[in-house]
């Protein structure tokens, strides 16, 4: 998914918990994410710091896509 | 025999990039490679039907291009249709390989076309018809034509093809049952001993492989792009209106989340039967982060979050398929102006 998007031209920053398969398919920007049954989230946590936390792997992401890759 | 070809403008002669445009142009008579089949295959065979179409015009309108395609290959009561070889000409590639399927598929006719390995035709259209590997140099042409032939001919004769590493062809992904003097663990054995010796030894199961391709530029001002959410993890509307499968799904979906700044799970499911999906269907935003990326649009972090989300199942998604989807939802995401996108993956 992510390859055919970026051989479209378009950035893509992929969140995911699962780091060998989005490598092993050849995707250029990563951020690891917080579980397989919640990417962006963590349902253990309080919904404030939750959410606090969603933020921080949204910005990582955004930074992720303003970066410079090497493949 | 009674052939009828497909080529492109390049191959046809009618021009290069600059008559990529150039809506079919059809001929009773062989052009270049054409010819150079019936030289291959002998005084039986003549090329009665041409047809030349631009490489742009047959990306952009291929639907009308397989009509009139389909329509000269019956009235030329054609025993065989061939396309191409394109080597590495991927719009060409395209077209051809869904010719070819499209002649198959509606007139039962036997096709083959050729390409490099790197074409995307083959990626799209190895599993439903014969595509010989032409290698990527257009000096391949001869031995690609003659593999097209000679299999084409065994389809017209109903024979067994044989083995796509024997006749030449890319793989259909077709498994077939065959004997073997050996067991399996004699002949795992028998090939780590050859790997480790050196020896030369073929892998039963090939793995897939992945090219790389190079990251696009970055993001040059967060503040000024279109931001999209995209995901494989499944979520959908309550009801699932595009009925994505749990599994292997074949299409995708685009959900409104316009007037949204938080999603909720009272309005969504998800379609996916490979995670625990209790905690994304409590609170959608964990999969799909509406709610930061819209307080970041109003803090102006990010230019603009696209009015939709994308999503399909990634599970158990055979390459192949996982690929159209990944073309597909690019195309979707190109015609709305986005300029970045975050994948959320499961």
């Amino acid at each position: 998914m992510a390859t055919e998007l970026e051989k479209a031209g378009i950035p893509v920053c992929q969140v995911t918990s699962v780091m060998p398969v989005a490598k092993m398919v050849g995707s250029n920007r990563i951020v690891q994410g917080q579980g397989i049954v919640h990417v962006m989230g963590d349902a253990s946590l309080p919904p404030e710091e939750e959410k606090e936390l969603r933020r921080k792997t949204v910005l990582e992401a955004l930074e992720a896509l303003q970066t410079e890759a090497g493949s | 025999m009674r052939i009828v070809f497909y080529l492109n403008q390049f191959f046809g002669g009618l021009g290069s990039e600059e008559a990529a445009g150039m809506t079919p142009v059809v001929k009773d008579s062989a052009v270049g490679p054409g010819r150079l089949m019936e030289q291959v295959m002998g005084d039986d065979a003549q090329v009665v039907r041409t047809i030349i179409c631009g490489d742009n015009y047959a990306a952009e309108n291929l639907e009308e291009l397989t009509d009139r395609v389909l329509r000269e290959v019956k009235e030329a009561e054609a025993d065989l249709f061939f396309a191409g070889p394109c080597f590495e000409a991927g719009r060409y590639g395209v077209a051809c390989g869904a010719l070819c399927a499209a002649v198959n598929d509606s007139l039962g006719i036997p096709v083959t076309t050729g390409m490099a390995v790197e074409n995307p035709g083959v990626d799209l259209y190895h599993q439903s018809i014969h595509i010989v590997d032409s290698g990527a140099q257009a000096a391949g042409m001869r031995d690609a034509l003659e593999q097209m032939a000679a299999i084409a001919l065994k389809l017209a004769h109903q024979e067994e093809i044989g083995l796509p590493k024997e006749a030449g062809y890319f793989p259909m992904g077709i498994l077939k049952d065959g004997f073997t003097e050996q067991t399996s663990a004699q002949r795992l054995v028998a090939m780590l001993h050859a790997k480790t010796t050196g020896e030369p030894y073929r892998s039963e199961l090939p793995a897939p492989t992945f090219v790389p391709v190079a990251a696009p530029a970055p993001v040059a001002d967060l503040s000024k792009s279109k931001i999209a959410i995209v995901t494989d993890g499944g979520l959908v509307p309550k009801g699932n209106p595009d009925q994505i499968a749990h599994f292997a799904a074949t299409n995708w979906g685009a959900y409104d989340i316009a007037s949204s700044d938080d999603l909720k799970g009272d309005d969504y499911e998800v379609a996916h039967r490979g995670y625990d999906t209790r905690y994304v269907e409590d609170d959608p935003d964990r999969l799909v982060p509406v709610d930061i990326l819209r307080e970041l649009e109003e803090q102006n972090v990010v230019g603009e979050l696209h009015g939709q989300f994308y999503s399909t199942s990634g599970l158990v998604n055979p390459l192949a398929n996982s690929r159209r989807l990944g073309r597909e939802i690019a195309q979707s995401l190109k015609d709305s102006g986005v300029d970045a996108v975050i994948l959320t993956s499961t």
